[in-house]
């Protein structure tokens, strides 16, 4: 067998048992970082002077909102490959991971929700960082549906790559008008990035929150893309000898 | 690339009452906020440039279904795509079509719509300079959505749906603009930035929404 | 050699998960025509739109060294415009004849009359019947350059028969001028010397 180079594995036949194969790991690193990361936050981390104990959803909240974006930009990176180079996997990929970057997106809004509650008394603050978020939604909502309305599968990968890519590069310009807008008007000066000063043992409560997103992150999007594949592939020899042979 | 804008005008002439459907649809919509939120003046002077950019928008976008669906119904879009000319210089000729037969009505219409909200001379003629650069970019990038969703039977909301985040930022420099009168402070910041926009936009919808097109047709 | 005005090679189409036809090795010389034939739903539509570099094929390639003229189903003619404004469209849309003067509405009104639609030019093209369109949209074809290559997808649907004679009668002139013509038709064709390409023997082989 040649050294695998890292063009090997663009091949769905050799992909997904590779997917198959990391996924006990990758929900292993999952569950043992969200443990760790949980308990850290809610436990160790000292509650904020001036926030109390409900500031502790930020270990969900910030890690929720780097994922989205993250994703995002994976999202687009991947969809601008499968449609530069032709290569179907990583359109396939891209597509299953706008829903999971949606669900990030969701969970940082809503956990945003959540602080604000009981911080400053309302459900939700037009601050530049959520606007920001749900602007994100949107632009994750309009790809998934759009992917979902074409029927040819090769058209709707490469349109959208094209609407993703046209996406991120709106989302410094979105972000940066967002904050001109916010700054503007002055009503409220509450912004979610009044953050508790961090502490060591908050940080590191994120980042292993991050950590566990991302196992996360990448368990499910391998199983979509898994999924994915079988589906698209169904014509294939090897995907007939696997759906056989019983194996799931 | 006359004689498509041309060609499109006069289809649009032939259809008066279907191309001023946006127009009266921004008048109307403009004026359910006042039924809704009650009529008090300061309030509404303070609503103003915000329902009026909105329903700007909102009219802009609704009319894109149409933009490509008629060409590539009948055959016109792939005799442009065999004629060997610039897909982005076809875009960008459709764009300018769409902006004159819907975009400069709203333009033209919005001091009307100022009024009846109370607007003072200075917002207005902000409103309608803002409206200006404004809505060609609203057209640019509503060609990019109307291609990327070229044939679709969802089309017209899903067009709406894809370009309304990216046209946020259109909407907060164009509102934006008009509140800073009223507030008393220059609008200079805000209309160059729209302005900024506007040449981003030239610069890249007309390729992005050739590209689309490929895409839809290939 | 001369290039040929056409020559694809090795063309293969699918239509989502079903293969049209493969292998297929096209050479269009001048005057020739080249008649595509097979059952509904075998590509023939698909082949003239890869030839004409609309669609790209699966596999294999197309090379082209004329100006193509193609028409297919539907005839790219607006609704709402004039049977003339219509066709004045196309024609400065594919900027032929070179040379401002020839675009100018005399010429087009004589196309429009070789044709057989000339009395109808200022009629809109939604009132026009089925076969007048066909022959608005066909009126092109009297002004295209000289040794260019028609792609005609069905020309000859709805024409009635003095509509098929002048067809003909176009096609032959045009063949005779050194250009050359690939066409698909269900009806049973009349002009000399056609070279057959039947799809339904590609997709086997």
């Amino acid at each position: 067998m040649s050294i695998p180079s890292w063009t090997t594995f663009a091949a769905p036949s050799r992909f997904e048992p590779l997917a198959a194969a990391l996924m006990p790991w990758l929900w292993l690193v999952c569950l043992g970082f969200s443990l760790a990361g949980l308990y850290m936050g809610f436990m160790i981390a000292p509650s904020d002077f001036q926030q109390g104990q409900a500031y502790r959803i930020i270990f969900i909240h910030v890690p929720a909102a780097w994922m989205s974006m993250v994703l995002y930009l994976a999202m687009a990176f991947w969809a601008g490959v499968g449609w530069a180079f032709n290569i179907r996997l990583a359109s396939m990929l891209s597509r299953a991971i706008a829903p999971t970057g949606a669900l990030f997106t969701f969970i940082a809004l809503w956990t945003g929700a959540l602080w604000g509650k009981p911080t400053w008394g309302t459900w939700w603050v037009w601050d530049a960082r959520l606007t920001s978020e749900l602007i994100l939604l949107f632009l994750y909502l309009g790809y998934i549906a759009l992917v979902e309305a074409i029927d040819d599968p090769r058209r709707g990968d490469h349109a959208g790559a094209l609407l993703a890519l046209v996406g991120a590069v709106n989302v410094p310009i979105i972000y940066f008008s967002v904050r001109w807008w916010n700054t503007l008007h002055q009503g409220s000066t509450i912004s979610m990035t009044a953050a508790p000063k961090m502490a060591n043992t908050m940080l590191t409560a994120m980042l292993l929150m991050t950590v566990a997103f991302w196992a996360y992150a990448f368990a499910v999007v391998f199983t979509r893309t898994r999924a994915i594949v079988v589906e698209r592939e169904r014509g294939a020899q090897w995907v007939q000898a696997l759906t056989a042979s019983g194996k799931e | 690339m006359w004689a498509l804008i041309h060609r499109d005008w006069q289809l649009a002439g032939r259809r008066r009452v279907e191309a001023l459907l946006p127009l009266v649809f921004f008048i109307v919509a403009a004026s359910l906020f006042p039924l809704g939120v009650g009529p008090e003046s300061q309030m509404l002077r303070t609503m103003a440039p915000g329902v009026v950019w909105v329903c700007a928008l909102l009219a802009s976008l609704l009319s894109l279904g149409g933009l490509y669906g008629s060409d590539h119904a009948d055959g016109s879009l792939e005799q442009m795509l065999l004629s060997g000319r610039s897909l982005a210089g076809l875009a960008l000729a459709k764009a300018i079509a769409h902006w004159v037969i819907n975009g400069l009505p709203l333009v033209l219409a919005s001091p009307v719509l100022g009024l009846l909200f109370d607007m003072q001379p200075r917002e207005l003629a902000t409103l309608v300079f803002s409206l200006l650069l404004g809505t060609p970019v609203l057209s640019l990038l509503g060609g990019v959505g109307a291609a990327l969703t070229l044939g679709l039977r969802s089309g017209g909301m899903l067009i709406v749906l894809l370009v309304l985040p990216l046209a946020m930022p259109v909407l907060i420099f164009g509102a934006g603009a008009v509140g800073a009168v009223s507030a008393g402070v220059s609008p200079e910041g805000h209309l160059s930035l729209l302005g900024a926009l506007l040449l981003l936009t030239l610069l890249g919808a007309p390729w992005a929404t050739a590209a689309a097109l490929k895409i839809a047709l290939d | 050699m001369p290039p040929w005005p056409l020559h694809a090679q090795a063309l293969a189409c699918r239509r989502g998960e079903r293969l049209l036809f493969q292998h297929l090795d096209l050479s269009v010389m001048p005057g020739q025509a080249v008649w595509v034939r097979g059952p509904n739903g075998q590509g023939k539509t698909s082949l003239l739109r890869v030839l004409a570099g609309l669609s790209r094929p699966d596999d294999g390639h197309v090379q082209v060294n004329k100006p193509l003229v193609y028409i297919g189903h539907q005839q790219a003619l607006k609704d709402d415009l004039t049977a003339l404004e219509a066709l004045s469209f196309l024609v400065r849309l594919h900027a032929w004849p070179a040379g401002d003067s020839r675009h100018d509405e005399d010429t087009i009104e004589q196309a429009l009359n070789h044709m057989g639609v000339k009395a109808r030019r200022h009629a809109l093209v939604r009132t026009l019947s089925q076969g007048q369109r066909r022959r608005v949209a066909l009126a092109r074809l009297v002004l295209s350059p000289p040794g260019s290559v028609w792609l005609l997808d069905e020309p000859f649907d709805a024409l009635d028969d003095q509509g098929v004679t002048t067809l003909n009668a176009l096609i032959q002139g045009h063949r005779q001028a050194g250009g050359a013509v690939v066409l698909t038709s269900h009806q049973a064709l009349t002009l000399p010397d056609l070279v057959e390409c039947h799809l339904d023997q590609q997709a086997t082989r």
